[in-house]
Formats: structure tokens, sequence, C-alpha cells
């Protein structure tokens, strides 16, 4: 596609924590070759190009934009549609804009209650007249205004059109590279896809696996796990085996469960469903409320530890609403 | 004053923001700095299990999820009633220096120092890690270069990822090192004392051996009598990883000294209506508005502060560094915001020191790095100093772990009235009857950018180099000018 000239490369972040950025500037003294095959147009972490440029550029006219951060206030939603404009290819990098990622638990509640825990249950919150931020403030000087937040932390792709996805939490900088590479040679997969293996975390993990019979599900800190069997033979969560390699299994390798950064395999809807199937295909027992116990007892918070990073995005997306929100 | 309209739609870029007002005659009447976004981590944490804490609290923070990662697992410590082993605690601090060393590097380098490194007055296109570079030299480039990416390397080493490790436990870590990875973390210790002997050097060359920066570190503009924050060791020494949390006056008398599971007792948090992020305060002084001075609860933590709250540092080079700074600067306690640059490369070579000091020990290898824990989870605090200031988890569990309650103070949130404060007076000082020049307007910049505030961590939302946008408005509301940081 840039043959000739050089191509525009976008970066961009959202309601992200930034390891996007680093994962980005992780892949070294690569980024002279990114700089040599795009121009970066806009990256407001790392360059200084200006939102009212982008504005002004004729639709379409950025080659790539790389989008990481979910949607969680009307200031990311209008970069989101600006960018979507803006760009031949856009795509969703990382989980938090692929998935939702750690913040999309934060659907688990809605606006009201993150504001009453924040600004007035927190113990060390001294706020005896009830404050809370405000769209507009009036002071002395003039009107001060913030983003609205929304009730709801959306995925890059519930709020514009996607073009690829680039899981993981951060992408390891290799992924990154071959996805840029990917770009680079127009070997670009159809519209819609991950950009990744196919394959899973267990697939690239050395630990060794036999038959796995689970009678009880352990906390990471009930047990000191041996380091060479699989840890979820040895009853610890591992989600592993719903996840979608890429990562070299780093989890693993220093004795910690996967934690299912990397997402879901092609044509599986839902991580969580996935990886309560794979776990439940697993446990040593036919009886139905044996098999309840097990997990009630092991896994208290099932949808934080099915849905931990894909909530957003999953078929649950959020808490039911009620009425009165938004 | 006439009102100020500002459309929303306008705002784009979703990051931190001062609004500099002036009045009539073109002076500053007010600035405010608002943080535009949250998360909510101190709600969505409740109904997980506990032992999540160190991995999804990482994820306020790309840029320093080691802070995060290892404030949580010591708040899990505590919550667990388990205290790891040696080993453990060996290991944890030495994973935690290579990050504060990796981390300041950043800061000096990338972010604060061009402005001294190239100079205030220099173009903004020159003001950044290249202009530095140019200034310095390429060889020097390739050294910061390689002392980011052998600190991420030995996260990853040590935490299993170089971005959002995987390691901490109420009890110790999942994994430890061996001979050849002790001798190789060791090795490349040596190297990053070195390379902050070498920074230090460098500072002293282009800031204290030229009067004009001299001038501009110890003149009026950046100066705030606050009380000031940070984590010593038993003997009133600067640690990072574990101690006491000191205050010390404005005019350096002890405030308080707290164990960090006593910190409702000396923090209060404050909510404006027109940030999201709350304005910490020492509780026992009070809320008196954006003033300093020993009536004003409003304190700083920053590299500066944890100097000031200190008696000394715990290893050779940092401490004879740290007498050479007060000798410089007249005595303790040092006000001056832009010193807090050379605090924090004396912060650096401490934190290499200590590097080296835990990689020689030979018992850091040894297979005792984690205990379970044999009490019911009730309630813990977590405390460590995050690069940019005190960072504080702190959770309450049902018996079976899950959490019922979750606070967090971060790092940069403790700067929060300061940084406003600051960006005022600077403004103030150097903003004249509607003179608006960019050499100056660098200078309101600066004010703010000592800090190197995170809001990432704050709003839990924006990487490191905090993004920000300066407006500075007539009575009108006309925008005259901007400045910016990173940003659109």
């Amino acid at each position: 596609m840039i043959a000739q000239n050089k191509g525009k490369l976008a970066v961009y972040w959202a309601a992200s924590c930034g390891g996007c950025e680093i994962a980005i500037l992780a892949i070294d003294e690569k980024i002279l070759d990114v700089s040599k095959h795009f121009d970066i147009v806009f990256w407001p972490c790392a360059t200084d190009g200006k939102v009212r440029d982008v504005e002004k550029m004729a639709d379409g006219s950025i080659d790539v934009c790389l989008f990481n951060g979910g949607i969680r206030t009307s200031e990311q939603e209008y970069m989101a549609r600006l960018l979507r404009r803006k760009s031949k290819v856009l795509v969703a990098f990382g989980s938090c804009a692929s998935e939702g990622c750690i913040p999309g638990l934060a659907n688990l509640s809605n606006r009201k209650e993150i504001f009453h825990t924040v600004y007035h249950e927190t113990p060390s919150t001294e706020n005896p007249k009830g404050v809370e931020p405000q769209h507009v403030t009036d002071v002395p000087e003039g009107k001060l205004y913030l983003p609205v937040f929304y009730d709801t932390l959306f995925t890059l792709d519930q709020v514009v059109d996607v073009d690829y996805y680039l899981p993981g939490c951060p992408p390891e900088a290799e992924r990154i590279w071959d996805a840029i590479t990917a770009i680079l040679e127009n070997k670009l997969p159809p519209k819609g896809a991950v950009i990744g293996a196919n394959t899973t975390v267990c697939d690239e993990c050395p630990r060794k696996r036999t038959e796995k019979k689970i009678r009880k599900f352990y906390r990471t800190w009930e047990i000191i796990p041996d380091e060479e069997t699989c840890l979820l033979e040895q009853g610890l969560v591992c989600a592993g085996v719903a996840t979608r390699a890429g990562c070299g299994a780093k989890c693993p390798k220093v004795n910690s469960p996967c934690i299912g950064c990397y997402g879901v395999n092609d044509g599986v809807v839902d991580f969580g469903a996935r990886l309560m199937s794979a776990l439940a295909s697993v446990i040593d027992s036919d009886a139905p409320e044996e098999i309840d116990r097990i997990i009630r007892e092991g896994i208290p918070d099932p949808a934080g530890t099915f849905y931990r990073f894909s909530l957003a995005h999953s078929l649950l997306r959020r808490k039911k609403k009620v009425p009165d929100e938004e | 004053m006439k009102r100020v309209s500002i459309d929303p739609i306008t705002r784009l870029e979703g990051h931190g923001k001062i609004d500099i007002f002036l009045d009539e005659q073109g002076n500053v009447a007010n600035a405010y700095l608002q943080i535009p976004e949250l998360r909510g981590f101190e709600r969505f944490c409740v109904g997980r299990p506990v032992e999540e804490m160190p991995n999804l609290t990482s994820r306020i923070c790309g840029v320093c999820p080691e802070a995060h990662h290892m404030a949580a697992s010591k708040a899990l410590d505590a919550l667990f009633h388990v205290d790891p082993p040696d080993t453990a605690k060996k290991l944890r601090e030495l994973f935690y220096s290579i990050f504060f060393a990796t981390d300041h590097t950043t800061h000096f380098y990338a972010l604060g120092g061009p402005d001294f490194v190239v100079g205030p007055e220099a173009p903004k296109a020159e003001r950044n890690i290249l202009g530095v570079v140019q200034k310095v030299g390429l060889e020097i480039g390739g050294k910061v270069i390689k002392m980011r990416h052998v600190g991420h390397h030995l996260i990853q080493m040590m935490g299993g990822r170089r971005v959002h490790p995987n390691w901490g436990l109420p009890g110790g870590i999942s994994h430890g090192i061996t001979e050849e990875q002790r001798k190789e973390i060791e090795a490349a210790g040596r190297e990053a004392i070195e390379f902050a002997k070498f920074s230090l050097q460098l500072f002293d060359k282009l800031v204290l051996q030229n009067s004009e920066y001299v001038d501009l570190v110890t003149g009026d503009v950046y100066v705030h009598k606050t009380y000031s924050m940070g984590m010593v060791d038993g003997n009133n020494h600067v640690n990072f990883y574990d101690g006491m949390i000191r205050v010390v006056g404005p005019d350096g008398s002890e405030h308080a000294k707290y164990h960090p599971a006593d910190y409702r007792e000396y923090i209060a948090e404050r909510v404006e209506p027109w940030s999201y992020l709350k304005f910490p305060y020492l509780k026992k002084v009070g809320w008196k508005g954006f003033v300093d001075g020993p009536e004003s609860g409003i304190y700083r933590a920053t590299p500066l502060s944890r100097l000031n709250a200190a008696d000394g540092m715990a290893t050779p080079l940092a401490q004879k560094e740290y007498q050479r700074f007060y000798e410089v600067l007249g005595g303790k306690p040092v006000h001056h915001t832009l010193a807090t640059h050379w605090a924090r490369l004396i912060e650096l070579l401490f934190a290499t020191e200590r590097w080296v000091e835990l990689a020689s020990d030979p018992k850091i290898t040894g297979r005792d790095f984690r205990v379970l824990p044999k009490e019911k989870p009730t309630e813990g605090v977590g405390c460590v100093e995050a690069p940019r200031g005190t960072l504080t988890h702190h959770y309450a569990t049902d018996e079976r772990g899950l959490v019922v309650k979750a606070n967090l103070i971060v790092g940069t949130t403790n700067n929060n009235a300061p940084i406003c404060m600051s960006v005022q007076r600077a403004a103030q000082k150097l903003i004249r009857n509607g003179e608006l020049r960019e050499g100056l307007l660098n200078k309101v910049e600066m004010a703010f950018r000592a800090y190197d505030p995170c809001f990432g961590c704050a709003t839990h939302s924006l990487p490191g180099q905090m993004p920000l946008e300066v407006r500075i408005r007539d009575p009108l509301g006309n925008l005259l000018h901007r400045l910016r940081q990173n940003i659109d």
C-alpha cells in the first residue's frame, strides 16, 4: 500500500493506562523502521501533532490508526469518531479498545455507584457537602467544563467500525512488530480479523501436561504450585486454555496462572463461556451438585474471573440498567 | 470578572488541562488544573478476589504498573497477616529499585531534563529527547536507551512481563531468580550506578555551573513552602519499598511519622466540582484552600519531598550527593520546585546502589521466596513510594477474601493541589500585563513538569508523561495562548 510514498500513521489513546504506548516504544530500534515507512501524523504521547490538524485532514487520509483504550467519556467518543473518519484502517489496539480490559469491569457497576464510592464512601474522602464533579462549574473567573462520564465503558467497535484487532494487555512488542510488518507488506487478513496467532497460550506453554482431573480449584494464595506441571492440573484457574497465543506464556513461566489478557481465538464469541466450558470439562465429577460446589468454592467471583478482560465486549456486557440512568 | 465559556466539544484531548484566567490588566487572576477522567477502580475492585488486586490495579497505570503491583502485594501481606520471607522482601525491593532507576531515567532525559539540557528558551521542537541527544551527543542518547532497555528486560525476567508484571502474592512472590540471573542483574546494576553518576555530573555541568539556571532554580518563581512527605527506613533514610511515612513541616520539623496503616488519621481528600481528581491534604492541619505555609494542609510527595522528609540516604554515594544538595541550596528543607529534578537524580543514584547491594547478596537466590498465609483475610494497607509520590492501597475483604472496600491514594494525586499552585504562582510571576512570550510560557510549563505528573495514575487513564494543555484567557474569556505538553 505504501511502496512508493510514505504512509501516514496515527496512534491515539482513550480510557487506557498508557501501557500500550509503552509497548509500542518497546519495539526499540525498530521504531526507526516504522518512521522509515510512515509519517507519524498524530501520536499525542510521543509527538506534537494537534487535534485541530487531524480535524483539517481529508477523510480517509490517515493510512493506519492504532487506537488504544476504551470509550468512557464524551471526549473519547469524539476522538474515536474523528479518527475513524480520517483513517483508512482503524486498528483496535490492545485489550481495552478490543474488549474493554480491566476498566471494563466497571460495567459491573454504573456511574452513580462509581461516583458514590469515589467521592463519598472511600475512607479518606472528606466531603461533608456532598460535592461531585460536574459537567459545568461556575467559578468566579468563568466556567469550567469536564467531559461527560458515561454510564458504561464501551469498546471501540461499539462506537465505530473497526477494521482489525490487536490483542493483549498490552500487546507484546514482537506481535506489534508482526502487525506492522503485515501492514507494510500488504499481507493483512480480511477485515474484522484479529491480527495474531490462532493457537492458545497452552500451545506456547512449556509446562508438562497429562490428564486433567480437578477435584478442587485453589486460590493462588492457597498452594505453591510446582514449576513444571500444568497449572490447571494443579487446580489453579489458569486461563491459558481459552486464551489466544502471542505472549509466549510469560505468566506461567514465572509460575503465575495466565489471566487471559490476549482474549479469545477466532470463532469464539464469548471468552467467559469458553473458559467456563474448558474448566467444566476438567472437573473430575459427573454429579451436578458436586460440580457446582467445586466451582462455587474455588471460583467465588465468576464474573470477575471469567470476564476479567472481556466483560465490556462479552455477551453479558454490563450490569442491568435501571431506568433513571442516562 | 466575566464568565468564560468553553465549548466542551472543542476540549478534545481528554487530558489534564489548566485554565489560567487573566484580569483586566492582563495579570493572572487564577489558575485551575482540571483532570477530565476517571475509571472507578475503587468501585469495580469491590467483589473481586483480593489476590487479583496486584494484577487489576497495575492497570491503573502502564507507566508505573510496578508501583501498583507492589503496593497491592504489600496490602495483601497485611490483609492475610503474613510476613514474607527475607528472600521475598529482597527480591521485591530489587525489582522495585530496577523499576525506579528505569523510570527516573525516562523522566530526566525525556521529560523534565530537556528544559535544562537544551534550555528553557530553546524552540519547542528541540525541547525533547532528540534535542537532548543532539546537545549532549549520540553516545549519551545510546546510554539512555540502553539503560531503559536493560531495566525493562530485568523487570520482565523477574516479574514475568515488561508491562504489567504477574508476580506478587500475599506472603511473597511467585518466582525467584537463579544464580546466573543474579549475576546478570548485578552486572547491569554496576553499569547503572555509573550511568547515575554520569547523570549527576551532567546535571552539575549543565545546570549548576550555569548561573542563569541556578538563579532560575533558586529564584522566587518556583517556590512553595509546603509540608513534605516521604517514606523512611529505621534510620530516617529514604526508602522506596518499605518503612514509615514521615511528614515534615515547611520549616523542616517533624509533623508526623506514621505507619502506612494509619494513613486515614493523617490524610484526607477533598472533592472539587471541576475535576474528577480529588485533592489530598494533611487532615490534622486541615484544608485552607490552594495556599502554602504551616497553616495549610497541602503537602507535596515528590523526590524533593522525600529528601526533605528524610535525614539522609541509605547508600554512600547518594548520601554524599544528598549532603551536597543541601549545602548548595542553603540547608533543609528545600522548597524550590525545580530542585526536584536534581533530587530525582540523587534518588536514581540511590536506586542503582540499592540494586547492586541487593543483587550482590548470595542469599537472594534462595528458594524461600514465598510462604502461604494461615489466617483469614481481613483488611490491609500497602504502601510504597511511587516515583511520583507516596502510593497507598487499602483493601478490606469478607471472610472468603472478596473485596468489600478499596481505597487508593496514588502518587500524582498527592500533588494535585501543589501542581495547581505552582502553575498559578509561576504564571503570576512571569505573566505581567498580558505579555505572553514563548520562552516565558515554557517557564510556566516548567512549573508542572518538575512534578513529573502522571495522570495515568491519577485519573487512572493516561500515560506517564502527562499530556497537558494550559489555556490563558482574558477577562472576556477569549483565548490568548495555549501551552501544550505531549498533546493534541
